[in-house]
């Protein structure tokens, strides 16, 4: 594969303990630039807080996080606030859908523009012309970001009236505006009909080209996940069990010991 | 040393810390069930204390004797604060749940609010004296009156109460019922408890538990007023936190502590400043042990 | 409305009530006998079932139609729409804002000395009620020792002053500032709270500042509280009381005006967003790169310098102050016009201040029973409509590529 690339995330033997409970257990991993790599894994193996930990939501208790955009020297992550490893560009969507529910949907997007806009509390009072010029600048890009999902016809309206697969998008949107060069999407497809998975699977391409990114993301539809990315990790009890490209994993026997028991598209 | 005086602190610290303990129950309960910091339970223990003294008024000038008096007092005020807090859940709370955390808390404040402006406009503003004393126990006179009769009954009470309440918690139906939607209500309900009964239950215990320390403290401090409820509640929740709200042996031994805490302070160092310290400490606690002094640190699902 | 099922239980649930209210309202001890008022309980008897009538039947409207589509709401969405175009226009809004504005100038030529102080009282809440929504109505965080703010602006004139020497010019800015200070003290501890318990913190933090207050008699003056304390001046001129009083009226209503136009200026911007994102979802918040610590603290520095204003211009107006007018009472009070407004909403809050404030001046029944219809209100409004009366009006954000299409 891309052998002469230089990653722009490697974690390395990544555990999380909970009290006595091991989370996560030396996990390894590498993204290439442009590479969408999937996590997968049963329910509770490990993959929401292996983002938690990578986000710096929890502070991993052993083990290290290196990130940095391409052609730049990896910085080390771990222990840094989760509102700096946004800035320093991974951005993240939430399992369980985390919207700011009665704002309208492109002020949700605009605040994911908050780190790459500077107007303080004197800037607001005064509203200078610097001030007029950012907020609108602020407005059109978010705007924009509706677009490229789609949702650009909504805007006005409260995000919690959104449809289900609507507001999985607009998380998208929201952490776009934060200028990611990695983005984390924990589950994207869940609850969405067929239909809407496919259009979010070509979302997630085109996305990757216009935007120059790197996606990692946890799915459980396995017909999106191999059809989508270049890689796969596969974890269980907290550990990574396998990695590869989508067919090296298909055919690794302990993951299919893994996922023995589950229909094939669990 | 002097002993007499370090007992006489002793017991009062008692006292004081088992009467917290009681109303610290109602918080403990209902926070552990729904997840709401119950505002108006101070006001329960108010209305308590002055059920207890119109009891007292009426059959005080009819002539019963003080035990009499005091006892049927704290059955009626239990009585009708079981009525409040019931009917307080279903207006103020039920209408609420499933809100955001902030809506009920707001509504609890203004209970609370309207419950104090209701007791001072019905009745009045000024304290009042508890018309009936606590008759004197003999049998307390070996000990040479550092334990005062209501000391006694007081700390009797209350631990005869919490003996019960914990035996009915941990092995009756009901009280499993209880627990049981305290670590998860929608399992619970899955699993054919009426949720709504059981919250309505847990009230009904509260203001009851309530409404005894309510009519202790007045034989206690021989006086009533409307605003007793606000310090009394916030040093009641404090001694839940402390002990890690939510639990029930937590809220007993955090009445105590705080109590013996504040008998202590005020009894060796500064007298004038006990309602301070009461803050500070509450301040104190919930910034820095807001699991308790026992309780587990929860982690946050994301 | 009224099905017979409905209004025996009614009957039902009055008498419940009659019941329940008998002890405390129908009995009064005097001079150790019994008296008793049954006229009172059937009053209230009476009352509780008009109102059980009501409640059964809005929830039952409610249930059956769903929230969008009941009788209320739908009344309400139409008031919503009106008060949306009134915002949206500009020039109305500008028309009825300058009425507005040139009523409350001439007013104090038409009212009493004792009407004016009363008016300059209401502008000053309309600055507490705008500077606790910055904090609860906004960011979403639960203060309930708000007036402690409101003293320290308060006792820093009036301590500046009585040690001193200071004048009100000179300390209002500090005031300000100490306001700050003291916002963000309390603000840095309480970072990692969850919202109950910071309400509980608050609430002791207000009643400590209090309760110093009371008990450091000898620099505060304890329970007398401060006397004396100079009216503000006007370059050096000697006014008379009636047109100080005056003077302090002009000076509370700018103080009133610049606040709503600053604290409406600062919820629509980077800063406000940001706000409203940490009031809505704090994990989201921070994953969209939202500093909590920091914002938190400009909630509690933004909201709280408000109150420190007012205390000064309050220490002032009074001339006299002491522990009592800032109780967690009054905290409460601030927090029900904030609540009663609609959390967020400027225009709400703002009106909810003044007719708060002033309503029981012009009903004196009502003073009587204010506290009580404030609690009943906190309550109600929880249930019935937690947006407040007059929901925040959404700033138009309009993006540059609809208005080019628009054009065309």
């Amino acid at each position: 594969m891309h052998t002469n690339q230089k990653p722009i995330l490697e974690v390395k033997s990544l555990s999380k303990n909970f009290g006595g409970l091991r989370a996560l257990n030396d996990v390894d991993m590498y993204i290439l630039p442009k590479e969408i790599v999937a996590l997968i894994g049963p329910n509770g193996a490990g993959k929401t807080t292996f983002f938690n930990c990578v986000t710096g939501i929890y502070i991993p208790t052993e083990g290290e996080v290196w990130a940095g955009r391409e052609g730049q020297e990896l910085k080390q992550l771990n222990g840094v606030a989760p509102h700096e490893i946004t800035r320093f560009g991974l951005a993240r969507t939430f399992q369980n859908i985390r919207l700011f529910s009665s704002m309208t949907v492109l002020e949700n997007v605009m605040v994911g523009r908050h780190t790459r806009t500077h107007s303080g509390i004197l800037n607001a009072i005064f509203r200078g012309p610097a001030f007029k010029k950012e907020e609108q600048d602020t407005v059109d890009r978010a705007y924009d970001l509706l677009k490229e999902v789609g949702l650009e016809k909504h805007w006005k309206e409260e995000a919690c009236n959104l449809p289900y697969g609507a507001q999985r998008r607009l998380e998208i949107a929201r952490a776009l505006a934060t200028e990611p060069f990695l983005l984390f999407l924990d589950e994207p497809a869940a609850g969405m009909n067929p239909q809407e998975t496919v259009e979010l699977k070509e979302l997630v391409l085109d996305l990757r080209e216009r935007f120059n990114l790197s996606i990692l993301l946890i799915e459980h539809d396995m017909g999106m996940v191999m059809s989508l990315s270049d890689r796969i990790y596969v974890m269980e009890y907290g550990s990574r069990i396998a990695y590869g490209t989508p067919d090296e994993i298909r055919h690794n026997p302990q993951v299919i010991r893994a996922y023995l028991g589950e229909s094939e598209d669990a | 040393m002097d002993w007499q005086y370090f007992l006489e602190i002793l017991f009062s610290g008692l006292t004081r810390g088992s009467i917290y303990a009681l109303i610290a129950l109602g918080y403990t309960m209902v926070y552990g069930i729904i997840e709401l910091i119950n505002f108006a339970h101070g006001e329960i223990y108010m209305l308590g204390a002055f059920t207890a003294f119109i009891v007292a008024g009426i059959l005080g000038s009819m002539g019963y004797s003080a035990g009499a008096i005091l006892i049927i007092g704290a059955f009626v005020a239990i009585l009708w604060c079981v009525a409040y807090g019931y009917t307080i859940e279903k207006i103020a709370y039920k209408p609420l749940r499933g809100q955001s955390r902030l809506a009920p808390l707001i509504s609890a404040i203004g209970m609370s609010i309207f419950l104090q402006n209701y007791v001072q406009l019905a009745q009045t503003a000024e304290f009042l004296r508890f018309p009936v004393r606590m008759p004197r126990l003999e049998f307390l006179d070996i000990f040479g009156g550092i334990l005062r009769s209501t000391d006694f009954v007081i700390l009797a009470t209350s631990a005869v109460i919490m003996v019960c309440l914990s035996v009915f918690i941990r092995y009756t139906k009901l009280g499993k019922a209880m627990r049981a939607t305290a670590q998860n209500r929608k399992m619970a309900m899955l699993l054919g408890i009426d949720a709504d009964k059981i919250i309505s239950l847990t009230f009904i215990i509260g203001s009851g538990l309530a409404a005894l320390g309510g009519t202790l403290i007045a034989t206690h401090t021989m006086q009533v007023g409307f605003g007793i409820g606000f310090i009394a509640g916030m040093k009641a929740f404090t001694a839940a936190v402390l002990g890690g709200i939510g639990s029930i042996p937590g809220a007993m031994v955090g009445g105590l502590v705080l109590g013996l805490a504040e008998s202590f302070t005020t009894g060796y160092f500064a007298g004038d400043y006990e309602d301070v310290l009461a803050f500070v400490l509450l301040v104190l606690i919930l910034i820095f042990r807001p699991s308790g002094i026992m309780g587990k640190a929860k982690v946050q699902k994301v | 409305m009224f099905t017979a099922k409905r209004l025996i239980r009614s009957f039902l649930i009055s008498i419940w009530f009659m019941i329940l209210v008998f002890p405390i309202v129908g009995i009064k001890i005097v001079k150790r006998a019994p008296e008793f008022f049954c006229s009172r309980v059937l009053i209230i008897g009476a009352i509780t079932f008009v109102l059980a009538v009501l409640w059964s039947w809005y929830f039952e409207v409610y249930k059956d139609k769903g929230p969008s589509n009941g009788a209320f709401s739908r009344g309400y969405q139409k008031l919503s729409v009106f008060w949306q175009t009134i915002v949206d226009d500009k020039r109305t809004a500008l028309k009825l804002i300058l009425i507005l504005f040139i009523a409350f100038m001439i007013l104090p030529v038409f009212t009493s000395m004792y009407q004016t102080t009363v008016y300059s009282l209401a502008f000053l809440y309309v600055m507490l009620a705008l500077g606790l929504n910055i904090i609860v109505g906004i960011a979403g965080q639960l203060v309930l020792g708000y007036a402690a703010f409101y003293a320290v602006g308060a006792y820093t004139y009036a301590l500046l002053n009585q040690y001193l020497g200071l004048g009100f010019w000179v300390c209002l800015p500090i005031a300000g500032f100490i306001t700050v200070i003291a916002g963000i003290l309390l603000a840095f501890p309480v970072l990692r709270l969850r919202g109950d318990y910071l309400a509980i913190v608050t609430l002791g933090f207000g009643e400590i500042v209090r309760l110093l207050l009371i008990n450091w008699a000898n620099f505060t003056g304890g329970n007398r509280g401060i006397a004396n304390i100079p009216r503000p001046g006007l370059f050096g001129i000697e006014l008379s009381t009636e047109a100080t009083t005056i003077y302090v009226y002009y000076l509370c209503l700018f103080a009133a005006i610049i606040t709503i136009v600053i604290v409406a200026r600062l919820v629509n911007s980077r800063v406000g967003l940001a706000l409203q994102a940490l009031r809505e979802d704090e994990i989201a918040s921070e994953a969209m790169g939202i500093d909590l610590r920091k914002i938190k603290l400009s909630a509690f520095a933004l909201g709280s310098c408000w109150a420190g204003f007012a205390g000064v211009l309050f220490a002032a107006r009074n001339s006299y102050i002491n522990p009592t007018s800032f109780t967690f009472m009054d905290s409460a009070m601030i927090l029900s016009m904030v609540v009663l407004g609609g959390m967020g909403s400027i225009v709400g809050v703002t009106l909810a201040a003044l007719v708060l404030t002033l309503m029981p001046e012009y009903l004196r029944a009502f003073s009587e029973y204010r506290m009580l219809i404030f609690g009943l209100l906190m309550v109600t409004m929880m249930v019935f409509r937690p947006q407040g009366i007059i929901p925040p009006a959404k700033r138009k954000y309009y993006p540059t590529a609809l208005q080019n299409e628009e054009k065309n």
